[in-house]
């Protein structure tokens, strides 16, 4: 196998590399901050003939969902890139694409929604679309962005699962930062994601289908059961991807990763680029504190881990759930619900805690990890929790 | 809803493999009115057959041949484009055809 290299480049050119290696049949985008480097990397790459693509440029978000539906109905691989305000133009059709089981890849961009206008990272634009029918994956890093999307492909097109997926990553932190990211070589990836072998291609006209047929109380519940199942066999899908991605490359992925977290009395459990900064907190609380902390980062949104997640975390005391995003009037952020759920029935389980966080791009520092780390163990000191739902960094 | 495929027998997506389906799937239901027509007064000019946006006239060696009941959602089109010195076809209440089950049959 040829050797790949290491370069430092941005979330976004790490996605914009994968995107030309795997070399979709068509990508049909529409630029938004922060993705739009993705997107203007890509299209670069096919006006200089460095990927065979059709790049569709389109008038949309809606259009671009749109036009990448019609291609991976007529049998094409397919990509696109959006963050916030343009995954929300999207949404209709993202219903739909999940609904006809087409295996469409996304980079999504995580960015705050308006108003306020914002253009930073958070995860309310993803979060909102947690019940599209996608699968959801995070990554923390540009690396974790690239690998992501390379694994992305073989878990959308597997038979079984034919669902899109979504590879999110921090808006700035990641879209835009210079990280060192191992590339594999062209042909390693190309390898790696394989020849697609399209379900029912439009463009087969000696075998004609019907995408799209109105499908009313006879069938509608009976399709969408089916799209549980995909949901269902995606589990198995990820693993495997995970399983052969770790061969080529050296490098592990799970539904989640832990640090410090098997002898751990108190846990925080986050998605992104917050990882890292509390990794550190956590090791610094250990050396410096003694205190008994580790973490739990979570790759994967859709399919949720639920069963995993509470055997991984019911021996904490306590758990503080970050959300990037808020569920307004809901008891919590959506993580939080999950997590929460997920434990529910386990044998032993934590008290849990929900914080706000992150919101519109703002920093988690390593001293609000702290502080946050110093309520976790004076709830567990006193029994007493104040808040089951709070803002973790928000003026009075 | 029994007799009907279950999810782990139909295709992912709603998706419906093979051509010509519509012909299988009866809209006849949808229909109040029904197209009745009187072949004493109906000259074979077929007007009506274009103009029906459902191809449910049907043609027998060249004639008219009564309706296809099984997509008729009974729009009155082919009434209406019935030419006025005709006036074949009549539009009866679906009610008045109770008795003989719903759209099933042809016409």
């Amino acid at each position: 196998m040829p050797k790949g290299k290491i370069a430092g480049i941005t979330g976004n050119e790490a996605m914009a590399e994968a995107m030309r290696q795997i070399a979709p049949d068509v990508v049909a985008a529409y630029p938004i901050t922060p993705s739009t480097q993705v997107v203007e990397n890509f299209s670069q790459f096919v006006a200089d003939g460095k990927v065979p693509t059709n790049f569709v440029n389109v008038e949309s978000e809606h259009s671009a969902m749109s036009a990448c539906i019609g291609a991976a109905a007529a049998g094409g691989r397919v990509m696109t890139a959006t963050s916030s305000a343009g995954l929300a133009l999207m949404w209709e059709m993202l219903y739909v694409a999940a609904g006809l089981r087409l295996p469409i890849v996304m980079a999504c961009v995580n960015r705050a929604l308006s108003a306020p206008l914002n253009i930073h990272g958070d995860h309310s634009d993803s979060m909102g679309a947690r019940d599209s029918g996608w699968i959801q994956l995070y990554g923390e890093n540009a690396q974790e962005a690239y690998d992501n999307a390379l694994m992305a492909v073989g878990i959308s097109e597997d038979p079984a699962v034919r669902l899109p997926v979504m590879c999110c990553y921090d808006g700035f932190t990641i879209s835009h930062a210079i990280e060192r990211v191992e590339l594999l070589a062209d042909e390693a990836a190309k390898k790696f994601v394989g020849d697609y072998k399209p379900l029912h291609p439009l463009l087969d006209v000696k075998k004609p289908v019907t995408y799209g047929a109105v499908d009313l109380q006879d069938y509608y519940t009976e399709h969408k059961r089916q799209q549980v199942e995909g949901m269902t066999a995606a589990k198995g899908a990820i693993r495997r991807e995970a399983e052969r991605f770790a061969k080529l490359s050296g490098r592990s992925y799970g539904s989640f990763a832990t640090h410090r977290l098997e002898d751990a009395e108190f846990g925080i459990l986050s998605l992104g680029s917050s990882a890292g900064t509390l990794r550190e907190v956590v090791d610094e609380l250990r050396e410096e504190e003694g205190i008994k902390v580790g973490t739990l980062k979570l790759r994967v949104f859709r399919p949720f881990p639920a069963e995993e997640l509470a055997a991984a975390l019911g021996h904490l005391k306590v758990l503080a759930v970050l959300d990037r995003a808020d569920s307004f009037g809901a008891f919590g952020g959506p993580v939080f619900h999950e997590v929460r759920s997920a434990l529910f029935d386990a044998a032993k389980r934590p008290r849990i805690v929900n914080f706000i966080y992150g919101l519109g791009g703002r920093d988690l520092t390593l001293e609000e990890g702290r502080q946050l780390v110093h309520r976790l163990k004076k709830a567990a000191d006193t029994g007493k929790i104040e808040s089951h739902y709070d803002y973790l960094q928000v003026r009075e | 809803m029994s007799g009907k495929k279950g999810w782990k027998q139909l295709p992912l997506g709603g998706v419906i493999p093979g051509g010509g389906t519509s012909d299988a799937y009866v809209t006849g239901g949808w229909r109040t009115f029904r197209p009745v027509l009187d072949r004493k007064k109906c000259t074979n000019c077929l007007t009506c057959w274009v103009f029906c946006p459902d191809s449910s006239i049907l043609v027998v060696d060249g004639k008219h041949g009564g309706f296809d009941l099984k997509h008729c959602k009974g729009c009155g089109i082919c009434a209406a484009e019935c030419p006025k010195k005709i006036q074949a076809i009549s539009m009866v209440e679906e009610a008045e055809f109770k008795s003989e089950g719903v759209c099933h049959a042809e016409g």
